[in-house]
């Protein structure tokens, strides 16, 4: 996570590019904002850092059904409903493993006050699917996500999650 | 049929999620609104056992073959994208995917509104930003209205409408010219979120002394201290007397009381007498010998 941290950051200055990091391939797209604030590139390095953590995060709560490391990166309504994920999985005897592939993040909004921000991610992952040890089905997924950040005391914390249709 | 036309009609951006739901024989609806009924067509005899899997939620059900599973309205609400698993007890699993949208009318808004509190006459000061969920807290992505309405105590109103991008809209406003109470409204449909944004006076504007003799002193008094838009400057500000004489110099410091600050100063001939508030300086008297 640290070494994909780091590339990151190099690839937002960089504009959009292309990397393969070790886990999975990110591309940072040059911010299209709406609203006046201008976003420093070191908020939006952090920003991107901390949203692909909670992928992590969330990879590991599905899989262990446990809700206990959520509160790092996640908070309101996108906490509470990965929270009650991880306890309906507990509770019908499955778990799952998601695996990002890759990830195309462009932040669209910064709002007047920086106490939130917007981005898309045209991520692929690949989900599988176990009734306790017995892998149930594996399925590849394209999604475009919005996903709202909110700070916290030291990083940024992904307050909704969830994909876009239209 | 109708999931396959669905399907095709929804690939233009979603085109992964649209080949996994017709990559078995399991028959899902393409996308469904968060919260409505649906039903799962299945064929054959027997038992068995239905997963629905998704990042917000996940199911799982015992099911009879040979009849559709019924799921009532509110059993599946948040918005995602879900993975279905059939598994029967001597059939290899039929598994597909479809989406839950959110639901299209609103039914909360998250409002960020800043500042609380600012002074008047400041241009875009004010900030509003608003987040369009549904009943079941999802955000609601497609475009929507979203009118902003700020309005004083004594009837200005500042509105605007705009349309949401990616669930989110955001508006500025200039703080009005009067103190008080400022009501901060974001509303679309008949849902809305107020938030209340104080406004008080700005720095003086400007200070005039006068002085007339009070025995051996002199009796300095400012008229009342206001903004440049008229506002009473708040009691407690500092204002700042100096007197300068033969080479030397006195200040006192006095805060504002009832809007004036008044003091007492030694009576000193050819004294030159001046008076400033942060940035703004008054006028000057000078003391008849």
């Amino acid at each position: 996570m640290i070494f994909r941290s780091v590339v990151i950051a190099g690839v937002i200055l960089a504009g959009a590019s292309s990397i393969c990091a070790a886990q999975a391939d990110v591309r940072v797209e040059p911010e299209q904002l709406q609203g006046p604030r201008p976003l420093e590139e070191q908020t939006k390095t952090a920003a991107v850092r901390n949203y692909l953590q909670a992928w992590e995060t969330l990879g590991s709560a599905l899989n262990r059904n446990d809700t206990g490391t959520l509160d790092k990166d996640f908070t309101g309504t996108a906490r509470d409903k990965l929270a009650e994920t991880v306890q309906q999985q507990a509770a019908a005897g499955i778990h799952t493993r998601y695996q990002d592939k890759s990830h195309d993040i462009q932040i669209v909004f910064y709002s007047p006050d920086g106490l939130s921000m917007e981005l898309t991610d045209e991520v692929q992952y690949d989900v599988q699917v176990f009734d306790h040890d017995k892998q149930l089905t594996t399925q590849q997924v394209h999604a475009h996500y919005i996903v709202v950040l909110t700070p916290a005391e030291v990083r940024w914390r992904v307050r909704v999650f969830q994909p876009q249709f239209e | 049929m109708r999931w396959i036309y669905a399907c095709v009609a929804g690939c233009g951006m979603l085109a992964g999620q649209c080949a996994a739901a017709q990559s078995g024989t399991l028959t899902l609806p393409a996308r469904i609104e968060a919260g409505s009924a649906f039903s799962v067509p299945t064929t054959g005899s027997g038992k068995a056992t239905l997963y629905i899997v998704g990042l917000a939620q996940t199911l799982k059900r015992e099911v009879n073959l040979g009849e559709p599973i019924n799921f009532a309205a509110g059993t599946l609400y948040s918005a995602g994208h879900y993975v279905a698993v059939l598994v029967r007890n001597s059939a290899p699993a039929e598994s597909g995917s479809f989406d839950v949208r959110p639901a299209n009318r609103p039914a909360d808004i998250t409002f960020l509104a800043r500042p609380s509190r600012l002074p008047v006459g400041l241009h875009g000061g004010i900030t509003g930003a608003a987040y369009v969920f549904d009943s079941y807290r999802n955000l609601i992505t497609a475009p929507a209205q979203v009118a902003f309405e700020l309005s004083s105590p004594k009837g200005q109103t500042q509105t605007r409408a705009v349309a949401t991008r990616y669930g989110a809209a955001w508006t500025q406003f200039d703080s009005t010219t009067q103190q008080g109470a400022d009501r901060f409204v974001a509303r679309i449909g008949d849902v809305s979120s107020v938030r209340i944004v104080g406004q008080v006076p700005g720095d003086p504007c400007s200070l005039k002394i006068s002085a007339r003799p009070a025995g051996e002193q002199i009796q300095l008094q400012t008229e009342p201290v206001r903004d440049c838009s008229g506002n009473a400057v708040p009691d407690g500000t500092i204002v700042t007397f100096t007197e300068s004489y033969d080479g030397g110099e006195s200040t006192v410091d006095v805060p504002l009381k009832r809007g004036v600050a008044e003091v007492k100063m030694p009576a000193r001939p050819g004294a030159r007498i001046s008076v400033a508030s942060g940035v703004v300086l008054g006028n000057e008297i000078r003391w008849g010998k």
